[in-house]
């Protein structure tokens, strides 16, 4: 069976599925249950300074997509609304009590030394393993110049960091916020101020949907709606991108990376540690269907390791990124076209009526209702792939490589392209 | 040697009789519809829409239940078929829409298109004005002869497009057969009479019930009277059981005692044999043999002259007997009936398929004892008596817009050939309407 334990950053755990910072890891009574049901480490919900935030009610908005429910989810909750005394007391008691797995206590206090100071130092007290500066939460805390307001201003992230850094030596995580044009600012001014690692993403600024008989935004509060923070399912793909960034970075090189986002799954999590992260941090998941996802992360991970012959994380850690390159470098020459398997076909229509009517005119239809046939005409077929996704029946539709004989070239290397012909 | 005959009302009691004759379906509550609904591929010109003989936009309605939208979807139902809750209520969907659901080849069932559009009409509040508006007086007036599904359909249609229809009814009360012989747990609380009174409420339909076409009034009189006649007579004689013993008393047509259970104020007082042999093997086998069964007789069987796939009755309705306590026996031709003072054993003769397809007997014969015998043997349309329209093969003939050889009598349902279903007869009805417009248009004022 494949090693899971995961070490890096100076953080070991027995497996890469930590909990991130939220209301699943805001008290000793749920963090507890986490562990127990196998959770690799937490992220302690943001502390901040007394006297605690104040939340509203409701919280929670969630998007159901074609009946599957919390694809989406948001929130506009604050960090932890309890006494910073009682969570610290908690945070120590049980780090003293399982005391393999990973503890990383979430920070938030205005941008000052002595704040930061003075909690990093009640932080390390509790012999917690490292801190996660939460530089991400873009709602609520932003509008005070916390959370997301620092994380956007590369030159506060550094300050930050570089504060922290000398002030303990615990591991500082950084976390960022997806609210930026360019990750690759904040992050590298996290590496700039010494950061240990990077955790990514925190939730994405949304209006999850709006309430048609109130006129409000949802989640209504006395019939008002702010903002939210995005995560669930649906970030994944935005998440991975901002890893990836990261993790092929030059300047980032040497900073570990704790992915999050949409991650329910030890599919989920491969594709992330694959894409450089050196450990997953999930959520919404746990919030969906509790603790007990774990199981089947852990066991899934393993087993797919030992398929693929992989005997621990590192074996694996960013083999993806050699092949996430710029679109210019994509092969252009590279040619795939649409096949139909006919025995598998049940005769929907939608690769015809999708390619038809959005499309490439390249799927032609013969006959009539049950009967019908549909085909691919190989001279229309861009190979989009389009086809295959409308496709409601697993492996019917397949994209085969059409082989053209001709070589590798790149956008940078093709006469098409005028900016090579003006060189030449 | 014949038992005594056991025939009596009352086996049940009538709260059990409530609850036997009450929806023989459950409906989809609203997260059910909503589930069910959003599995639907939204296919390109999608099977189940050339399977449905009113061609109802089935992945239209069903996404507009996806999206909350019940009113359109309710309405993209109504537009092709005015009927569609009747329908969604009586349709043999799996072999219609149901069976020709693309998800009945990716390993999955089919949609449940039945109980989605009944979702959907039931939604429809049946009380607040109608939905569809009648376009301006036409001035033209057409005869429709039959309040049954074709004709509703069709006096619905004109009278949409500004005409005005008179709509004679032999029997007391319109519906048709949904009023009067589909079994009375599927279309239960007096539905076949709420969805006449929706149809008309639309206006410019007088409905005259109790008049019947050959004994009240004749084709030739609405013929100078109206400028077109549309017949949806249907199908009111029934096929006669040839053998001996067939005029015994309990020896019954199936569809005489549908009738008089459909409008039995008291299913209590309604006798009902202990032992019931049913003869035949369509949907009307079915019906009376379940309805007999539910009522309380004590030992059903339908025996049919040939196997299980030959049956009229749909693989879905010969599984429901089943499950309701039903036997069914196949190979067998009923030779005669045997009884003193009335039935008491149905005799039938062995047969199988011969090499000319035709039914050879294979020696041997068998009885089954029953206090009550129903024919289920087939129903047949009673020409009319004056100079109607011409036949082929005992029906209407007409072209495939519903005109008979009279030039401006139209028919459809199940007096013509063709499927007999209610939905085919719906689709007759609209259709013949559409052409008879089509003629008054051109008959100038």
């Amino acid at each position: 069976m494949a090693d899971l334990r995961c070490d890096f950053a100076g953080i070991k755990s027995p497996n890469p599925f930590w909990l991130a910072s939220a209301p699943p890891t805001d008290k000793a009574y749920n963090v507890e249950r986490a562990f127990k049901a196998g959770w690799g480490g937490v992220v302690w919900k943001t502390l901040g300074e007394d006297p605690p935030i104040v939340n509203t009610t409701s919280r929670y908005g969630a998007a159901t997509v074609n009946g599957q429910r919390m694809v989406g989810f948001t929130n506009i909750e604050l960090i932890t609304d309890r006494p910073l005394a009682v969570n610290l007391a908690e945070i120590k008691q049980v780090k003293r009590d399982w005391p393999d797995r990973a503890m990383l206590v979430s920070l938030m206090v205005p941008c000052e030394e002595a704040p930061w100071k003075k909690i990093l130092g009640a932080v390390e007290d509790t012999g917690a393993d490292g801190v996660e500066l939460n530089f991400g939460c873009p709602h609520g805390m932003s509008e005070r110049g916390m959370g997301s307001a620092v994380g956007q201003v590369p030159e506060y992230v550094e300050m930050v960091t570089r504060w922290c850094k000398a002030m303990t030596r615990m591991p500082v995580f950084v976390k960022l916020t997806p609210n930026v044009t360019n990750i690759l600012a904040p992050a590298r001014a996290a590496k700039a101020g010494g950061a240990d690692a990077v955790s990514l993403i925190n939730t994405v600024n949304s209006i999850i949907s709006v309430d048609l008989d109130r006129m409000a935004p949802t989640p209504t509060v006395d019939g008002k709606g702010s903002h939210g923070g995005y995560c669930g399912p649906a970030v994944k793909p935005i998440a991975l991108n901002l890893v990836a960034q990261i993790a092929r970075d030059p300047e980032c090189s040497g900073m570990a990376i704790s992915g999050i986002g949409g991650i329910e799954t030890w599919r989920d999590a491969a594709e992330f540690i694959t894409l450089g992260s050196h450990n997953v941090q999930v959520c919404t998941g746990v919030m969906h269907y509790g603790f007990k996802i774990i199981d089947d992360m852990v066991d899934g991970l393993g087993n797919w390791m030992d398929g693929k012959g992989f005997g621990r994380i590192s074996d694996f850690h960013g083999a993806a990124i050699p092949n996430f390159v710029d679109w210019q470098d994509l092969n252009i020459n590279a040619e795939l076209v649409a096949r139909i398997d006919q025995d598998k076909c049940i005769k929907c229509g939608l690769c015809h009526i999708v390619c038809e009517d959005t499309a490439h005119q390249a799927i032609s239809v013969t006959g009539t209702g049950l009967d019908r046939i549909f085909g691919t005409i190989d001279a229309e077929c861009v190979g989009c792939n389009l086809c295959a996704h409308v496709c409601p029946v697993e492996n019917c539709i397949e994209m085969v490589p059409v082989d053209n004989g001709k070589p590798y070239m790149n956008w940078s290397q093709d006469p098409r392209n005028p900016s090579v012909t003006a060189a030449e | 040697m014949t038992d005594g005959v056991d025939i009596q009302a009352g086996r049940l009691s009538r709260a059990v009789l409530a609850e036997n004759f009450a929806d023989v379906h459950v409906p989809l509550d609203e997260a059910g519809a909503l589930a069910e609904a959003n599995r639907c591929y939204f296919c390109y010109e999608a099977p189940c829409i050339a399977a449905c003989p009113t061609g109802i936009d089935i992945p239209g309605f069903i996404r507009a239940i996806a999206t909350a939208n019940l009113t359109g979807a309710a309405m993209t139902i109504l537009k092709e078929n005015i009927m569609g809750g009747s329908c969604a209520r009586v349709c043999p969907t799996e072999i219609l829409c149901q069976g020709d659901c693309v998800r009945n080849g990716d390993g999955d069932r089919p949609l449940a298109i039945g109980l989605l559009q009944r979702h959907a009409t039931d939604h429809l509040d049946r009380a607040a004005p109608h939905p569809f508006t009648r376009a301006p007086e036409t001035g033209k007036s057409v005869a429709v002869v039959g309040a049954g599904p074709a004709g509703l359909a069709c006096a619905h249609a004109l009278a949409r497009l500004g005409h005005g229809v008179t709509l004679f009814e032999g029997r007391a009360k319109p519906g048709g057969l949904n009023e009067y012989g589909i079994a009375a747990y599927k279309v239960p609380d007096d539905y076949a009479r709420e969805e006449t009174r929706f149809i008309t409420a639309i206006g410019g339909i007088e409905t005259r019930y109790g008049q019947a076409l050959g004994r009240d009034i004749s084709l030739a009189r609405l013929r100078n009277e109206f400028d077109a006649v549309f017949l949806g007579l249907g199908q009111g004689g029934v096929r006669a059981l040839e053998v001996p013993g067939a005029e015994l008393a309990g020896v019954h047509n199936a569809v005489d005692y549908i009738a008089e259970l459909r409008q039995a104020g008291d299913l209590a007082a309604l006798p009902v044999g202990r032992r019931i042999v049913v003869i035949g093997g369509g949907n009307t086998a079915i019906d009376i043999a379940v309805q007999t069964k539910r009522l309380g007789a004590d030992d059903v069987t339908i025996v049919y002259r040939r196997g299980p796939v030959q049956m009229g009755a749909t693989r879905h309705e010969q599984e429901f007997a089943q499950t309701n306590g039903v036997r069914l026996k196949h190979w067998l031709r009923p030779v005669r009936l045997e009884g003193e003072g009335g039935v008491g054993r149905a005799v039938f003769q062995g047969v199988e398929l011969g090499a000319d397809g035709a039914l050879v007997d294979t020696g041997g014969e068998q009885a089954i004892a029953c206090d009550m015998v129903f024919k289920a043997v087939g129903q047949a349309f009673v020409p009319l008596a004056d100079s109607g329209p011409d036949l082929a093969g005992g029906r209407i003939t007409v072209d495939e817009t519903g005109r008979t050889s009279l030039p401006d009598v139209w028919a459809g349902g199940d007096c013509v050939a063709g499927a007999d279903l209610t939905v085919q007869a719906i689709q007759d009805g609209k259709t013949a309407a559409g052409a008879i417009a089509a003629y008054l248009t051109n008959l100038g004022s």
